[in-house]
């Protein structure tokens, strides 16, 4: 029996018939088509969270000078605090307000009576005592079903304050995970942010979209980029900020790399200011090289493409001897990736590079476009969820619409390969015969490694443990394990070295005590002699 | 670090910042894993489960499992019943536990989910041998602390039952603390001769080991037909007040289990009184091994006593453990000059101002419903010689420069703490070396060489 079959059918008939359309094998030239971005049957261990988590946890908490207001009870703020590793770093033109976590705390009192006068009075306090230049409210669910008119709230501040206030209504029961909440705050940002700054347009400038700086990846790209010559305008939002948001439209081009958390904002940009995107990935070595090289022929100037092959050699060479080292180390084993809605796509050919073959991954809250490419967008159904889901248009502005590249030369740029407004998603790099399951949990966690006889298992903290206790080494590509950064070239040595390390622990070798390896105790029953 | 901090204390009166609570369910999950054989389940945004199986993951690095009835907005609006059968009936389907344990969220109480009758409605459909039993915690009354309590007492008013026949054995309920904690006051227990019941025990469920094959449900914890047999304990001892009184009571109210609250038994004077109530219960002899603990740890605090005697500390965490180190750092002769916790409720004040008057300290401050950005701001004013907490007064300690005791919920940043306890004399010779530890190593650091000593 198919690995596949062989789990599911362990599945109540109800629970199969839901998660058959989740869970497929991947066969080489068939279309693999998924069904992702439904909702989690209740019971189900689930790794997905909440609306809250995709806004706040993602998109707007890592903006350094912005100063972020959850209004709820205390937990969604406590947990939000610190936790995700998109590191920051402040300085004397930009503040940093990420070691801080305010909440509005929501009382028994604030429910019955609701939350508005709290809400305002926090706002006062958070003025009074970080003097920010822009705060963002972020609900919590009970504020939703209150009825807390929190924007109403933002405006009133904005007024008496003179500062920007977001308000993002991200309220956790929204959609059927994180990804309801990149949208919502992806969103605001577009409405409130990007555009309002009066920074002059530099040359070969680019925005780095989707890349929250985890273990400091932003900063090894940005290194990398600058080495080349490039002005990155705005990291969205990884040590990013609202200073340099508020430019982002200045930038000749948008690089995308998680496509799933902030693939609105690129679209928008495009219609909005016709600034043109690109995906882009800076996980793995031959993904940066192809990704720096497609940028190179976008602003086809033969300097850049010259100081591009020069940063790839030395970057390269400076890496080859770790890396081999590795391989010899790493090659043939057979790896899991369950990570959140674009990073299981991103280590596939990385892991590759080092010999390793991913033989099971899946996204937790990704839609069909991440797996199966955007040119299933348009036959993607949309629900009662995803409907719930606050979705806006943007018109072309007048002042700052620029067209970069023609549709000819786009189409050209197309032609050569070269992803211009266009992601194939997982399809293109993950083997056959592998096993893809969206929206993954524990149970099918558990019986896959089981199945498929995995050697590293990438996912998270909830499972992590789970998986290590099974006796597989498990490596979190959320945190990196407080490691890192894993982007670019020194990245990639990083990452292996973390890989290698984490299959070799010293002790793997000594789980089994030794009178368990004894079959027998040794002596004589006593009298005998 | 932490650079908006300004010295001038705000006055706040809606905005929380940096706090030292968390909410409500997180406690509830944390109870029901000290619950052989539970599936903890959170109904609510499927955020919510999220987070507190990640935070207790990241304190213990041990797996915690929990459901969720994953809301969507429609059941936010329509009630969760629907979703909530779904879940009892997948949990029981793939994991096979022996217990459901059901916690709200601030999504289901704000909705008015009535979980009474959603659970008897599903009675029927219970497997045979197998339990549901839930809780209310909404997330915007009390903290964490509430939660583990409102679980206890969840557990007890489902299960227990006094048929009239007495066990012989003392409940035991422990407070909001670590599987090491849990394990030394079972250990002190059995010298004492007592039979107990712990109810919540996280341990061998939050420190099991490595085997080679994951368990969903480890060995540890307190089985259901111990559960519902606490209603014939003779007595049952709260280990904390404030965490523990109330569901020793439900199980006075429901039982007719007398009980008696102690502090958490953390230093030498709780971890006597702990002693003698078990020695009173027992009617054994104290035996020499914990005779010769006590001597071992009177010996130290002696011998150490010029390290830690008029240092001043800022202790701060959940309230009874906050409590039972305060009284520590009493005994070996500090000076705790702020006393917080975020948990709201003056009987933290009460007790903890006890305790300082008791020891002749005056001018320290001690507040409930706290936060560590006031704290820090105090700080700023008037600086201590050490931090005793949890992970979240790394920024502190290192903002100020002030060396920081790990001790509490959560530690997210160190390895081995929830193996290793606090309570009883054992904890109370772990804290003591790891105040002295941090406050030696300091002065190593910080003196002049030709001050700088070989032997101390």
């Amino acid at each position: 029996m198919d690995p596949r079959d062989k789990v599911l059918d362990k599945y109540s008939s109800k629970v199969y018939k839901n998660r058959k359309e989740h869970v497929i094998t991947i066969k080489d030239g068939e279309p693999n088509v998924i069904t992702a971005d439904t909702r989690t049957v209740p019971g189900i261990m689930t790794n997905r969270g909440c609306c809250y988590a995709g806004a706040k946890g993602v998109v707007i908490g890592p903006l350094k000078d912005v100063l972020t207001i959850t209004h709820g009870p205390i937990g969604c703020g406590f947990y939000s605090w610190g936790t995700r590793r998109n590191k920051a770093k402040g300085d004397e033109s930009t503040k940093s307000f990420l070691e801080y976590c305010l909440s509005t705390d929501m009382q028994e009192t604030d429910i019955v009576f609701g939350g508005e006068k709290k809400l305002r009075q926090a706002l006062k306090e958070a003025v009074e005592i970080f003097d920010p230049e822009c705060i963002a409210i972020a609900s919590t669910c009970p504020v939703g079903l209150i009825g807390d008119d929190i924007h109403a709230i933002a405006s009133e501040a904005e007024k008496e304050y003179g500062i920007t206030v977001m308000a993002f209504s991200c309220e956790g029961y929204k959609g059927v995970s994180q990804s309801g909440g990149h949208h919502i705050a992806n969103n605001g940002l577009m409405k409130k942010v990007i555009g309002t700054g009066d920074a002059s347009p530099v040359k070969y400038s680019v925005n780095l979209l989707g890349e929250y700086n985890i273990g400091g990846d932003g900063w090894e790209v940005e290194r990398l980029l600058k080495r080349i010559g490039y002005n990155v305008i705005s990291i969205m939002t990884g040590d990013g900020s609202y200073a340099t948001l508020k430019n982002a439209h200045t930038a000749d081009l948008n690089l995308v790399q998680c496509h799933r958390s902030i693939n609105y904002i690129a679209e928008m940009m495009k219609t909005k200011y016709g600034t043109d995107w690109m995906k882009v990935n800076f996980i793995g070595i031959d993904t940066t090289k192809k990704s720096l090289r497609d940028l190179a022929k976008y602003f086809n100037d033969p300097e850049l493409i010259k100081r591009t092959e020069e940063v790839i050699a030395e970057e390269e060479a400076s890496i080859a001897q770790g890396i081999a080292a590795c391989q010899e180390k790493l090659k043939g084993k057979k790896a899991a990736i369950y990570v959140g809605g674009s990073r299981s796509h991103h280590y596939i050919n990385l892991l590759n590079s080092l010999g390793v073959d991913t033989v099971l991954a899946g996204y937790e809250f990704a839609h069909r476009d991440d797996y199966e490419g955007r040119e299933v967008i348009p036959t993607i159904k949309q629900d009662a969820d995803s409907k719930n889901i606050e979705s806006i248009t943007v018109a072309k502005d007048e002042s700052y619409y620029k067209e970069r590249l023609t549709e000819e030369e786009l189409m050209a740029l197309r032609a050569d390969g070269i992803p211009m407004e266009e992601y194939n998603g997982m399809w293109e790099d993950i083997m056959d015969g592998a096993v893809i399951t969206d929206d993954y949990n524990h149970f099918e966690t558990e019986q896959f490694i089981k199945e498929l006889g995995i050697d590293i298992f990438f996912s998270g903290i909830k499972d992590k443990y789970v998986i290590t206790r099974m006796g597989v080494p498990s490596r979190q590509l959320h945190s990196y394990d407080y490691s890192g950064p894993y982007a670019g070239f020194k990245g990639a040595l990083n990452f292996a070295n973390d890989v290698t390390m984490a299959t070799h622990i010293p002790a793997w070798n000594m789980l089994t005590a030794p009178w368990k390896k004894t079959p027998t105790l040794n002596g004589s029953l006593g009298g005998n002699e | 670090m932490l650079n908006y901090t300004s010295k001038e204390v705000a006055e706040r009166s809606a905005l929380r910042i940096n706090p030292a609570k968390t909410c409500q369910p997180v406690g509830a999950m944390y109870a029901a894993l000290g619950v052989y054989g539970c599936m903890p389940h959170s109904h609510g945004s499927q955020g919510c489960c999220s987070y507190h199986r990640t935070f207790l993951t990241r304190h213990f690095k041990d797996p915690a499992i929990a459901a969720s009835s994953s809301f969507t907005e429609g059941a936010s609006v329509f009630g969760g019943g629907s979703n909530l059968k779904t879940a009892m009936r997948n949990i029981f389907d793939i994991y096979d536990p022996k217990i459901i344990a059901v916690h709200t969220t601030c999504l289901s109480e704000t909705i008015g989910d009535d979980l009474n009758a959603y659970i008897t409605d599903y009675e029927s459909k219970i497997p045979e041998g197998k339990y549901v039993v839930h809780t209310n915690t909404p997330s915007y009354v009390g903290s964490h602390i509430t939660g583990y309590s409102n679980m206890i007492a969840g557990f007890i008013k489902y299960l227990s039952e006094n048929t009239g026949k007495k066990n012989g054995k003392m409940a035991l309920i422990p407070g909001f603390v670590n599987p090491g904690d849990m394990r030394e006051m079972k250990r002190i227990a059995k010298l004492m001769g007592v039979d107990y019941t712990m109810l919540p025990d996280t341990s061998g469920v939050m420190d099991a080991p490595m085997t080679t094959h994951y368990e969903m449900y480890p060995k540890g914890g307190t089985t259901v037909e111990e559960i519902q047999d606490l209603g014939n304990c003779e007595m049952s001892l709260a280990l904390g007040e404030i965490a523990c009184d109330m569901p020793a009571d439900v199980l006075e109210k429901k039982c007719k289990v007398p009980y008696e609250t102690l502090a958490l038994p953390i230093g030498v004077e709780y971890t006597d009184k702990y002693i003698m109530a078990l020695n009173e219960f027992s009617k054994t002899e104290v035996p020499y091994a914990l005779e010769e603990e006590r001597g071992q740890l009177m010996d130290i605090m002696l011998d150490s006593n010029q390290y830690s005697n008029g240092k001043t500390c800022a202790i701060y965490g959940d309230p009874d453990t906050v409590l039972g180190i305060t009284q520590l750092a009493c005994e070996i002769g500090m000076v705790p000059k702020y006393v917080i916790t975020g948990t709201p409720g003056s009987l933290f004040e009460k007790r903890a101002n006890a305790i300082l008057e008791k020891f002749g300290i005056e001018g320290s401050t001690v507040k409930a419903n706290s936060d560590l950005f006031e704290m820090h701001q105090w700080i700023k004013n008037d600086p201590v010689d050490v931090m005793i907490g949890g992970s979240y007064g790394k920024a502190i300690a290192r903002a100020e420069d002030i060396p920081l005791v790990r001790a509490g919920f959560p530690i997210l940043d160190r390895y081995v703490h929830s193996y290793m306890p606090i309570v009883g004399y054992k904890g109370a010779m772990r804290l003591v070396e790891l105040i002295l530890t941090a406050i030696m190593d300091r002065m190593d650091r910080d003196c002049a060489d030709e001050d700088f000593e070989v032997v101390m």
